[in-house]
């Protein structure tokens, strides 16, 4: 695949698929019993991410339901700078039909940035219940935070400037062969 | 300009200064020089030939200009008495003066309607003292404009306004009976009538459903009730048979469609006293502009369609459509400026009467200014039978002529007219033309563009 | 998009955009919270020049639902009954402060005159103009027909139009904006639409439109419409200026039990579902609609207006979310 010069590979296909591993394992630590544990992808592509996260829940603890305990929770409608962007239509969020009360639920996201995606996740998860904790994953923290929140699991912390953009580019949503998975920092 | 009726009344008539206009194009011929005396053209031809004079000679440099005569406006909405807010008879000749117009005639439907003596000879005398344009006042056929009952028609052709013309216009003669007996009582005191043909119960009128636009196409898509072609081609082909009929003159004014125009065609040829008007704005505007839903495009009768248009110009350079009309109609803002179906009709034309023609008419090389002259002048002064206004441009005629920088190119700004209405449909358009010079028996009343005084009012109307 | 005027100029992604968002926005009713922050401290303003308490509540319960503040400014008993222009009104509610103007009035094309104008910078959702346009109606109209589909083919509606549906339309076209919104929606979607009416109730000019017209409702039917939409009409139609009587407008355009028993037999495309019966509302039963007909399984007449406030959510949404050329890939 072509690149312009302005784009470097930060993360590949493997080292994505190891620092989801690496996170599955963590999170089965951090948490007694995977039973009450829930996978809550951000749109669009936490979505995928909290797929595969779930799969590998399932592979590291039989208990864990990697189909009624994996979600998505969908935040447009939540966000704080809806003036300043392009109009999003929102996507679908599926969360689990016996509700979020008393479990933990842990976010998924592609990328942490100004962490206002994830305020607006917290937000958006108190309208539909009264989670016992609410744990933060991401694949990518490129530092930067406007508040003062943290992620739980990390697959990679990528120091960044403001003027850069970090890209993920999944086969889910980006219609790539699995092998080309990677994320890119576009200068 | 802006000096008292009262101290123009006193000014006596005195013999002015004399004109010698330089290289102006007769018609659009040769350049020739113009002299202009005592409201006469005294000479054309090179100016050493003209008599000399003791009298000051003012010289105007008309090369690159047209002389035409005084345009003849048989179609105006003056709105005085009743509606001064709108216009008034200054307002209004002061915007004829500039639109290169020597004479207009005002339709009847002020407030109090002109169905009397008392209302056309006011008319008259408020255009008398204005003294920009002659004002002939068009007399009710019926009183009120209710269709009811005749006007007093011979009182007013009687009056010193000494009208000729009657209309109803803006409402149609709808009762057949009636319009029969306005055409035959009209005849005996040498006038005609004019209708405004619009089959009321087509239209919707006066009920809360009126007719709000052309009906076709658009209409069908903006959902605004439809004012249809067949409503004015019902009209016509009955008055013009009702003509025939009883022997009589009959003007149809604003013919707007395709088979208006193919109905007077087929009674010229029968050799039916019938005569036909037609607005610039229907040569050159369709009903696509309603789209915006802007009330500027709403107008009676209604922006046609694009083979109306066409049907139209064509008409009026083969003859069967005999003179252009404004339908001047200022509104005030108020009347334009709300929901479409609430709005007044009318637009303004008087101050781009010419340059919307020429844009339709000559620059397509439909016709030339030869043929402008004649519907624009020669034409109109013929059917209301004056002998005074669009006379030849020759030795010893009236001097009622303008000046036309044909290749001049301006963009239409309401604010700077005259009239008092705004409510022009070519808001920031850009149309060829312009009058530059406007002489009214022999006074010019504009030069360069811009008014200069008015005639006294000693002078001949 | 800044207005939302009509649906002839509405571009095919803008109105799947809005049919995707509703389709969110239908769950949030049966969340415990019915309330999305969205629209915080944003004003929307309900100028209703004629009575429809359906559409204002409608509109109402769009705007509180995503939080914005509501005002209802109703043209009876307001200064508009003494003679105060529409310019004056709405350069009043402008200086109030109003984000977003859902304008309902009896004048057809006075949301566009209002989006043309200088009297406001607010957002103009046209609720209802006249004779002209009625598009969100058509748009929770497209909403339920999607979702009937859908479920039909067991597909997933989000990001599909209306391809391979056959809409018939049916009764007073002329005077209805519905029918015009409906029109132009439905074809943008990729619907194929068929009309029928008596001849005096399509506007002149509907040979224009495209659509296909039929003058006999049995006649249509035989065309085996995948949904058919039943419109009002008006008691001042029935006087016999329109069509003879409201009995005679029954036997030939009303969807009678004789003819509920023939849509029984239609089907939604290939599928074993039935085909659809929607009407905008309010019904004259047993004129244009039994009362088996209104009632009946395949009426989806209560999914429409649930689904009206849905899709008033999506629009304000999407009106009062300005877009700005973003390319960022992150967050």
């Amino acid at each position: 695949m072509t690149r312009s010069p302005e784009t470097a590979t930060v993360m590949t296909a493997a080292d994505i698929d190891r620092a989801l591993t690496r996170i599955a394992h963590e999170i089965v630590e951090a948490q007694r019993g995977v039973g009450e544990l829930i996978i809550c992808g951000i749109p669009r592509r936490g979505v995928p991410l909290a797929q595969r996260l779930g799969a590998k829940l399932a592979a590291i603890d039989p208990d864990f339901d990697p189909v009624a305990s994996v979600g998505s929770l969908d935040v447009t409608m939540y966000r704080d700078d809806l003036r300043n962007s392009a109009a999003r239509t929102p996507e679908p969020t599926q969360l689990p039909a016996r509700g979020i009360d008393g479990r933990t639920v842990v976010l998924v996201d592609d990328v942490l940035y100004s962490g206002r995606t994830v305020r607006a996740a917290l937000d958006a998860l108190s309208d539909y219940g009264r989670p016992q904790a609410v744990r933060l994953a991401v694949l990518v923290d490129r530092g930067h935070r406007e508040l003062p929140l943290r992620a739980d699991h990390v697959g990679k912390n990528i120091p960044t400037s403001r003027s850069e953009r970090v890209g993920v580019r999944l086969a889910e949503i980006d219609g790539l062969p699995a092998g080309e998975e990677q994320v890119v920092i576009i200068r | 300009m802006s000096e008292p009726t009262t101290a123009r009344l006193a000014v006596q008539p005195a013999p002015g200064p004399h004109y010698l206009i330089r290289g102006a194009s007769i018609l659009g011929g040769a350049p020739e020089d113009l002299v202009v005396r005592d409201g006469i053209i005294a000479s054309v031809g090179a100016a050493e030939t003209a008599p000399q004079d003791q009298a000051p000679l003012e010289t105007i440099d008309a090369s690159g200009l047209i002389a035409l005569p005084g345009m003849v406006d048989l179609h105006v909405h003056l709105r005085e008495p009743g509606r001064e807010d709108a216009e008034t008879v200054e307002t209004g000749s002061r915007a004829a003066a500039k639109g290169g117009f020597t004479a207009v005639h005002a339709m009847a439907n002020s407030s109090p309607v002109a169905d009397t003596a008392g209302v056309v000879e006011q008319v008259h005398r408020l255009g008398q003292q204005a003294g920009w344009t002659e004002v002939y006042p068009v007399g009710a056929i019926t009183r009120g404009l209710q269709g009811k009952v005749l006007a007093e028609l011979g009182a007013m052709a009687e009056s010193s306004a000494q009208v000729r013309m009657f209309s109803d216009d803006g409402h149609c003669v709808t009762n057949a009976q009636l319009m029969r007996r306005a055409m035959e009582y009209v005849k005996t005191i040498d006038g005609f009538v004019a209708q405004h043909a619009q089959d009321a119960d087509l239209t919707g009128w006066d009920t809360d459903h009126a007719a709000q636009m052309n009906e076709g196409k658009v209409s069908a898509t903006l959902g605004l009730p439809g004012w249809p072609a067949v409503a004015e081609e019902a009209i016509i082909a009955r008055d013009v048979l009702l003509a025939d009929y009883v022997g009589a003159r009959i003007h149809i004014c604003h013919v707007s469609t395709k088979g208006s125009v193919e109905i007077i065609r087929w009674a010229k040829q029968r050799g039916i006293q019938v005569t036909a008007e037609v607005t610039p704005h229907h040569l050159l505007l369709t009903d696509e502009l309603v789209r915006s839903y802007d009330p500027v495009y709403k107008v009676n009768p209604p922006l046609r369609t694009e083979a109306d248009t066409q049907a139209l110009r064509e008409a009026l350079a083969e003859g069967v459509i005999d003179v252009i009309g404004t339908d001047h109609a200022p509104h005030p803002e108020q009347a334009k400026e709300c929901e479409w179906n609430q709005a007044a009709m009318g637009m303004t034309g008087l101050e781009t009467a010419l340059p919307a023609v020429q844009h339709a008419m000559i620059n397509t090389g439909l016709i030339d200014w030869q043929r402008f002259a004649e519907i624009t002048s020669t034409r109109p002064a013929e059917i209301y039978g004056h002998t005074h206004q669009g006379r030849p441009i020759a030795a010893g005629e009236p001097a009622n002529i303008i000046l036309v920088d044909a290749d001049a190119s301006t963009t239409i700004h309401p604010e700077t007219h005259a009239t008092k209405g705004r409510n022009s449909p070519f808001r920031g358009v850009e149309l060829p033309g312009q009058v530059r010079h406007t002489f009214l028996g022999g006074v010019p009343v504009m030069l360069n563009s811009q008014l200069t005084g008015p005639r006294s009012a000693g002078g001949a109307a | 998009m800044k207005h939302l005027l009509d649906t002839q100029a509405l571009a095919h992604r803008d109105a799947l955009a809005i049919l995707d968002t509703a389709e969110e926005m239908t769950a949030v009713s049966s969340r415990e919270v019915k309330k999305l922050p969205t629209l915080r401290g944003r004003t929307v303003v309900n100028l209703f020049f004629e009575d429809s308490t359906r559409t204002r509540i409608s509109f109402e319960a769009a705007a509180k639902r995503l939080s914005a503040d509501v005002m209802n400014f109703s043209a009876k008993g307001s200064s508009v009954s003494k003679g105060e222009s529409l310019k004056d009104t709405v350069q009043t509610l402008d200086a109030m402060g109003a984000d977003a103007i859902v304008i309902r009035h009896s004048a057809s094309g006075a949301a566009a005159q209002l989006a043309a104008s200088d009297w406001t910078d607010a957002a103009v959702v046209n609720a209802g103009d006249g004779t002209h346009e009625h598009p969100t109606q058509a748009l929770l109209d497209a909403l339920t027909l999607r979702r009937g589909w859908s479920r039909a083919h067991g597909e997933n509606p989000r990001g599909r139009n209306l391809a391979g549906m056959r809409v018939l339309i049916v009764g007073d076209i002329v005077h209805s904006r519905v029918a015009r919104s409906n029109v132009w929606l439905l074809r943008t979607l990729g619907a194929e639409v068929h009309l029928a009416a008596p001849a005096t109730l399509l506007p002149y000019g509907a040979e224009t439109w495209p659509v296909t017209i039929h003058y006999s409702l049995d006649e249509a039917l035989r065309e085996a419409p995948d949904a058919v939409m039943m419109l009002r009409v008006q008691a001042e139609r029935m006087g016999g200026a329109f069509f003879p009587t409201a009995a005679e407008y029954t036997r030939r355009w009303g969807l009678t039990d004789e003819r509920l028993a023939l849509v029984e037999q239609l089907r939604l495309g290939a599928t074993d579902s039935p085909a659809l019966i929607l009407h905008p509302g309010p019904m004259n039963r047993g004129v244009e609609i039994s009362a088996a007909a209104a009632d009946s399984p395949q009426s989806r007449i209560l999914d429409q207006v649930a689904h009206g406030v849905a899709v008033r959510m999506a629009v304000l949404h999407l009106l009062l979310s300005q877009r700005q050329p973003d390319g960022s890939l992150d967050e």
